[in-house]
């Protein structure tokens, strides 16, 4: 059976929007646009996040993100990279807003410049600010069931925590809180950041996530457009275990073949 | 007139409103998003919305992220 197939009607929604792609896609660190519409395609996305920047005013002509990766057929999902502070974070996605009329945003709001781990204390206030000015918050966070709570009890509309530091492709750093989160959650739960490859995405899955978000473990493949079909398996392979419930795991080994009727 | 779009000083023939200036950018005014003097101006209101001289202009638009 082809992968595509599975999973049809297994549908997930996020601030009462349905989906049936469990995988987010970023549209950073491709080569070109072309390249990032067809990795985006098949990866089998239905939401990708976008940036906000200045317009380049020295080359107006220059290719455009939503001339390649189309708001028609992807649901864009704007983030606030590189805002440190929740009015930074609140200024770009009113503008992202203005841009193309979505309420349905990514927070991330981070401590520094080199690990890139967010700063929780400033992102529950900025989803506080946003959620005052309407928005829909899907929040990128720590790993740690705590704050977790925190922003969901706040209206956050999905939890996010990193795997591992945005683009260290070092896969998840800590099961045992991504299953507290997961357990405590009400809201879906993705795993955004960190995956590495597609046994990342496997396990992600097979943890209990929503759906998984990622970018360089694409963008940056020897082959992206392979490397994002490979993920799209993943997940639905990672998606349909979890739903299949695993064996129970033992200590000694468990012949397959009956022990009676030997010759 | 002077105007600091997004963060260039920059010098213009007069220009009527926001439409003109994006006009005179060469940019496609549905694929952006403005802010004059640090307020969000609404696409529909380009045309009816003055610059002035000495105005701060940000324009953005979405570019690839994660």
């Amino acid at each position: 059976m082809d992968g595509s197939v599975l999973g049809q009607d297994d549908s997930w929604s996020v601030a009462g929007r349905t989906f049936r792609s469990r995988l987010i896609v970023g549209t950073g660190k491709y080569k070109d646009y072309a390249q990032n519409a067809a990795a985006a395609e098949a990866a089998g996305a239905e939401i990708v996040t976008v940036a906000l920047r200045r317009v380049n005013l020295s080359d107006p002509s220059q290719p455009m993100l939503v001339d390649h990766v189309k708001p028609d057929r992807f649901t864009f999902l704007p983030n606030t990279a590189g805002c440190f502070t929740g009015e930074e974070a609140v200024r770009t996605l009113r503008l992202a807003r203005e841009a193309g009329g979505w309420d349905l945003v990514k927070l991330e709001v981070l401590s520094n410049t080199q690990h890139l781990l967010p700063d929780m204390e400033e992102t529950l206030r900025a989803l506080k600010l946003l959620i005052a000015d309407g928005f829909q918050v899907m929040v990128y966070c720590s790993d740690d069931p705590v704050y977790a709570l925190k922003l969901e009890e706040a209206g956050a509309a999905a939890i996010m925590p990193a795997a591992a530091p945005i683009g260290s492709g070092r896969g998840i750093q800590n099961f045992l809180n991504l299953g507290l989160i997961i357990e405590q959650s009400k809201v879906p739960v993705l795993v955004d950041a960190g995956v590495g490859t597609a046994s990342d995405a496997v396990l992600a899955m097979e943890a209990g996530c929503d759906a998984v978000l990622m970018n360089t473990a694409i963008a940056e493949a020897r082959d992206p457009i392979r490397m994002a079909g490979a993920m799209k398996h993943a997940v639905i392979a990672g998606r349909e275990a979890f739903l299949a419930g695993r064996m129970a795991k033992r200590t000694y080994g468990d012949p397959s073949s009956p022990k009676g009727g030997l010759i | 007139m002077n105007l600091t779009v997004n963060g260039e000083a920059r010098t213009f023939e007069p220009l009527a409103n926001l439409s003109a200036l994006v006009s005179a950018l060469g940019l496609d005014g549905r694929k952006v998003a403005i802010e004059r003097n640090l307020e969000i101006v609404p696409r529909s209101a380009y045309g009816k919305t003055k610059v002035v001289d000495g105005d701060r202009i940000e324009i953005v638009h979405f570019i690839g992220g994660g």
